[in-house]
């Protein structure tokens, strides 16, 4: 598109240079607020957080260009070994999350008929209106050795004593499953209720069963929704603190505890940037790598989302 | 599978028995913060003792200090609605001006500038927030050397909560509102400038009260987004703590049902400000 072009059509008692005029003024009053945003609160933090992580305190307000912050990190086993746990259990995470929602999701969009989907619907979206400390409050009561479900499994003659249900990766893993249910279910709804019925019959007319109708029809219409929900999940959760720290207690060991520790409680803003950055990398490939296996546009996919 | 192809007995009740198990697993975490808001014992555990509303309105003398007496949580309810008030005001506002930027204006690198503006969606919100408290205190510290300013805003505190929040919400208010501009219907506009209506006056009469339900939507989410952040805040906080962070610190030292009673009273706002969106979801439709 050569140059900019008028952006607003002219009225009609104004000239011609003047119309382009006001129109390159307006274009310029929405360009700037849109332009100061994203480069004072995105683009410039994230270069200054790059620029951090490449240097290296030398002395007293001297640095140096270097790669210490990023060497440390794979020198340290503690790092990487939390790098590692909490990529895959976040995609543990989103994997159980995707399995566990989809048949609700079939339930919304196909099995339940009118009135009852719309209500079933609203009905599971309203626990995430409320706040995930909220909710995270409720799993410590349910869970913790005095909790209520380690008192109920005495009164059933389970256990003997109570027994410790929190801070195990079990217990973060419900957490999160929890925490993430929504960003996975409202994009498969939207993605199965657009599947027409009449292909399903069809291909049941023709002999299919149900896993070959879910594996040949129901999946690959559905593929921009689960890719959608899988990826929002998955950030949500890599990038989660709440929960990790709260539910998994000193043994979660969740990668953002330790850009926690390292820019508040140490003040090692050197050392967190880098984490942070590698977080990110993280994150970012596999939302790219999301996109590419199911040959999606990112600006589709977080519009669906 | 659907409804119009023949379905076993044994499917149909393993299917409503999911969906049960399903329900009670999203909601029992909210009951049992709601019902030990009334249980009449020092912790948020079972047994039951009897009910008791000395949670929300007990003060100092029983040992009981309820909600309703409790300076710091009230305190830090105010902080969070005072934040919530100032990004729900930019989200919007910024929003509106980007969804005519998308949505009208022609320029090069309008692309580019659109798939930016998703950015922010899918940074970990503990990023967004580092990030901008280490440029942030970049320039009040390059402020203070040359200039000598002390520019207290830069440092950790609510201005620097404000922009944290912003900073992604806007992505979410720009949107909604851009969504609805999309589905404008341009001669509406041109039939109003033919008519001799000046530009302000077509936006005033024609395009605002267009849009006046994804404002409000928009305005209703960031305020509802705002004010339930945690990872981005916990960065940034100074000295005041909104809600999220205090009942964070409260959680770690030690539970008592005063966290349960303010609990409820979010759960119930929260599901007031839910039903009133999607009643006017319906009625628009």
């Amino acid at each position: 598109m050569p140059g900019a072009r008028p952006a607003f059509r002219p009225a009609f008692a104004e000239t011609p240079v003047a119309a382009r005029l006001s129109a390159r003024l307006t274009l310029l009053l929405l360009l700037a607020p849109a332009l100061l945003w994203l480069g004072a609160l995105i683009v410039l933090p994230h270069i200054e957080l790059a620029v951090l992580s490449f240097r290296e305190r030398t002395g007293p307000q001297q640095y140096a260009a270097s790669l210490a912050q990023y060497r440390t990190f794979f020198a340290e086993p503690l790092y990487w070994h939390v790098f590692v746990r909490t990529a895959l259990l976040s995609v543990a995470s989103t994997l159980l999350t995707l399995l566990i929602a989809f048949p609700i999701a079939w339930i919304i969009a196909k099995l339940a008929r009118g009135r009852m989907s719309s209500a079933l619907f609203i009905v599971c979206l309203i626990p995430f209106w409320v706040s995930e400390t909220v909710r995270t409050l409720g799993w410590m009561i349910l869970l913790r050795e005095s909790g209520v479900l380690p008192s109920l499994l005495v009164k059933l003659g389970l256990t003997a004593v109570p027994v410790e249900l929190l801070y195990h990766d079990a217990t973060l893993l419900v957490g999160l499953v929890y925490t993430s249910m929504l960003f996975m279910i409202v994009p498969l709804v939207s993605s199965l209720e657009s599947l027409d019925n009449a292909l399903i019959e069809a291909a049941y007319d023709l002999g299919a069963n149900g896993p070959a109708v879910l594996r040949t029809i129901v999946i690959p219409h559905a593929a921009p929704g689960i890719t959608a929900g899988c990826i929002v999940v998955f950030m949500l959760t890599l990038g989660n603190y709440l929960t990790p720290t709260l539910l998994g207690g000193k043994n979660s060991q969740w990668f953002t505890e330790q850009i926690y520790t390292q820019f508040i409680t140490r003040f090692n803003w050197e050392q967190g940037a880098a984490f942070g950055f590698l977080l990110l990398a993280l994150s970012t490939a596999i939302v790219v790598a999301g996109l590419r296996l199911s040959g999606q546009q990112f600006g589709e996919v977080m519009r669906s989302a | 599978m659907i409804p119009s192809l023949p379905r076993p007995a044994w499917l149909r009740a393993a299917t409503l028995a999911y969906l049960a198990v399903f329900l009670v697993f999203l909601f029992i975490p909210l009951a049992v913060v709601a019902v030990f808001a009334f249980n009449d014992a020092p912790y948020p555990a079972p047994p039951w003792r009897g009910f008791t509303l000395d949670w929300f309105i007990g003060n100092a003398s029983g040992g009981r200090t309820g909600l309703f007496q409790d300076g710091e949580l009230l305190g830090s309810i105010g902080t969070s609605c005072v934040v919530a008030c100032w990004v729900t005001a930019l989200s919007v506002l910024l929003g509106t001006s980007n969804a005519f930027l998308i949505e009208r204006a022609r320029f090069r690198g309008k692309q580019t500038l659109s798939i930016l503006m998703l950015a922010p969606l899918v940074i970990p919100g503990v990023i967004l927030g580092i990030s901008i408290l280490a440029f942030a205190s970049r320039i009040a510290e390059f402020a203070d050397d040359e200039f000598g300013l002390e520019l207290d805003f830069l440092r950790p505190g609510l201005p620097l909560v404000v922009l944290g929040q912003f900073s992604y919400i806007a992505t979410i208010a720009t949107l909604t509102i851009s969504a609805r501009l999309r589905r404008f219907d341009r001669s509406l506009e041109e039939a109003a400038l033919n008519l001799g209506a000046s530009r302000a006056a077509v936006l005033r009469t024609i395009l605002l009260p267009y849009l006046r339900p994804a404002l409000l939507g928009s305005a209703a989410i960031a305020f509802l987004m705002s004010f339930e952040d945690f990872n981005t805040t916990l960065m940034l906080v100074g000295s005041d703590a909104p809600l999220t962070v205090m009942m964070y610190g409260r959680m770690r030292e030690g539970a008592s049902p005063v966290l349960n009673a303010v609990s409820l009273f979010l759960m119930i706002a929260s599901g007031l400000l839910a039903l009133t969106l999607i009643r006017g979801g319906r009625s628009r439709r």
